[in-house]
């Protein structure tokens, strides 16, 4: 029993250093995001200070600045917009697409929904080319509506590919049972399938969010006007004036935005993940 | 990718290869089979994922096609019409420094980047399969540079790696490593640059390959490990005996994406560098990026994006292979 005590504390202080290196390293950039957004510039960019404290007293300077004389919160306000449009295209399209492809076409549907899920792998990189024409001819360019148009095409597959599972694991009998008393197939789908997969629903939600406010590649390509950026892309190239980085306010612009979308994601990613590893795990 | 481009004739095929089941029996009068129950399903099946299956075919089965359409062309912006010229994109790009650069640092970036994430997800995983007090927390920590928007991730960087204000040659200066105002220059040296890229792309997959790891490693029964710990195996032999080759499937399936969200993606590089100093840190899609985007050449820039899917179908045909053997198990 000794040794085996023994064993166990080597153990734990054994995990705690593997798993506080890695958080160190890996939460770090957010740490140096939080302490940048309240320092001083003069702090900033004295290189004598030790970088790690306050040398000088914290300050909103910095918030002041993205709030005020930047078009911070108009990104913001893009980027919720399109997130909550997508939302809506990508669960009209996808539920009754999952619904049809786990209950109605056999094994087949099987078979194409994993056709479906391998289209989230082509990378906009591919893609981007011709659809800046396609958006271009359709006048879409440099407005939010090129997105909106164009962000469907990968959170369709992928929540397609959720709601598959997810439908799954419905008995059948529960349909079979509202049918015979009198539901139609797609009375049955809208009025016991979609209200009793609401968990499901919200995971796609968050899901598609989340995909909407990381997305650089297309929002770059699309969008080059500043009041009509997307958050990914308006900090990184409309926050920096010339060469002149406004490193506390970029920060704050940073933290601000990560934040939230860290804590909603986190939330959901074991069903997201899910998603990923299905046929490999049983 | 034949497989997605075959999406919707296979969709439009489909009431010829179901139409003619149920051979009408002789007593009742002959149905047509979309009037049967079975027929009724189907035609309904088809009619709920038509739309989502157009759209994804207009807006990743089109532009797909186009990229051929346009790399074997002269197409550029605000051009009209279409000559077809052959290979000649493919030679000229093939001539260009830059892109033998670009593709050369692909690999490189890809490589390099995936060998770390692997090694050290799978370090990870293993303390956070057991519930220990404050899971939750370094979870959350653990997970920001995935869940993060990686755009605003790569600007945290830019400025740790400043080549001023840089932390790290602060804490370099401050170990008497380097001497004041002589620290690197993380983003403005090529061999620096290109290992501050692979880095900051190792830090963002890293989370997510290692949730799929502890995924998998959550799967296997404990049983297993714990029979072979009383037949006497130590650490490092249950490791590489048991642990490992059981986390070989999920393991696969965490390169498999790790490749395609790293040798597809652009983000970090053009965040951090933009393809620089002198290309030493361009990858084949910041190269397409650059040319058919900013560039206006629609057509080289296809043809340079084009690079891409051999290893698109590479990934893809390894994860069909593990799709279907997971079914057959």
């Amino acid at each position: 029993m000794q040794g085996g005590a023994a064993r166990t504390v080597r153990y734990t202080i054994a995990r705690w250093i593997v798993v506080g290196i890695f958080s160190v390293l890996l939460a770090f950039p957010f740490y140096w995001m939080l302490i940048t957004t309240f320092k001083q510039t003069a702090d900033l960019y004295t290189l004598e200070n030790n970088p790690f404290i306050f040398n000088m007293p914290p300050t909103l300077d910095h918030l002041r600045l993205l709030f005020g004389q930047t078009r911070y919160l108009v990104w913001v306000g893009n980027t919720a917009l399109v997130g909550v449009i997508v939302v809506g295209i990508t669960l009209l399209l996808a539920l009754p697409a999952a619904y049809a492809l786990t209950r109605l076409t056999g094994k087949w549907g099987e078979n194409m929904g994993i056709g479906i899920f391998l289209t989230y792998l082509v990378p906009p990189t591919l893609l981007f080319i011709p659809l800046s024409r396609v958006v271009a001819l359709l006048g879409l360019q440099d407005t939010i509506w090129s997105v909106v148009l164009v962000y469907p095409s990968f959170t369709i597959p992928f929540s397609i590919w959720l709601l598959m599972g997810f439908f799954k694991s419905i008995p059948r009998e529960l349909e079979d049972a509202a049918m015979v008393d009198g539901l139609t197939r797609l009375g049955a789908f809208v009025k016991l399938v979609v209200p009793i997969s609401i968990s499901g629903i919200l995971t796609v939600v968050i899901f598609t969010f989340t995909l909407v406010t990381q997305e650089f590649v297309y929002a770059l390509t699309f969008i080059s006007t500043e009041s009509s950026q997307m958050l990914s892309v308006g900090v990184p190239t409309f926050l920096v004036r010339g060469d002149v980085y406004y490193w506390g306010s970029l920060m704050a612009a940073c933290l601000i935005a990560s934040v939230p979308i860290a804590i909603l994601y986190n939330l959901f990613l074991d069903r997201f993940i899910a998603g990923f590893t299905v046929g490999a795990i049983k | 990718m034949a497989m997605r481009a075959n999406l919707p004739l296979s969709a439009e095929a489909l009431p010829d290869v179901a139409g003619p089941p149920l051979p009408p029996s002789p007593a009742t009068p002959r149905v047509p089979w979309r009037r049967t129950p079975e027929g009724r399903t189907l035609l309904l099946g088809v009619g709920m994922f038509a739309p989502a299956v157009l759209y994804i075919f207009a807006l990743i089965g089109v532009p797909f096609v186009l990229a051929f359409v346009y790399a074997f062309s002269d197409v550029k912006v605000g051009s009209v019409g279409y000559h077809w010229v052959g290979l000649e994109n493919f030679r000229s790009i093939l001539e260009s420094p830059s892109f033998r650069k670009a593709l050369a640092n692909s690999f490189i970036f890809t490589i390099v980047s995936q060998i770390l994430v692997i090694v050290g997800s799978t370090i990870l995983a293993f303390p956070l399969r057991d519930k220990f007090r404050g899971r939750g927390l370094v979870r959350f920590l653990i997970l920001l540079p995935w869940v993060a928007p990686i755009s605003l991730g790569a600007i945290g960087w830019k400025w740790i790696l400043d080549s001023l204000y840089s932390v790290i040659n602060w804490v370099l200066v401050a170990m008497h490593l380097f001497k004041p105002y002589s620290a690197p220059m993380w983003l403005g040296e090529p061999t620096l640059a290109m290992a501050s890229v692979i880095l900051v792309q190792t830090w963002r997959l890293l989370p997510f390959s290692t949730v799929i790891i502890l995924a998998g490693l959550t799967a296997i029964p404990k049983e297993i490990p714990e029979a072979a710990e009383v037949d006497g195996a130590g650490f490092w032999r249950k490791l590489f005996q048991i642990d490992l080759p059981m986390m070989l499937p999920i393991i696969n399936v965490a390169v498999l994406f790790g490749i395609i969200f790293t040798f597809t993606d652009m983000t970090v590089v053009y965040v951090l560098t933009a393809g620089g100093p002198y290309d030493s840190t361009q990858v084949l899609p910041s190269l397409a990026f650059f040319t058919g985007v900013l560039g206006g050449d629609l057509s080289q820039g296809a043809a340079i994006s084009l690079f891409l899917v051999p290893i698109l179908v590479a990934v893809t045909y390894f994860m069909l292979r593990m799709a279907h053997k997971s079914e057959v198990v």
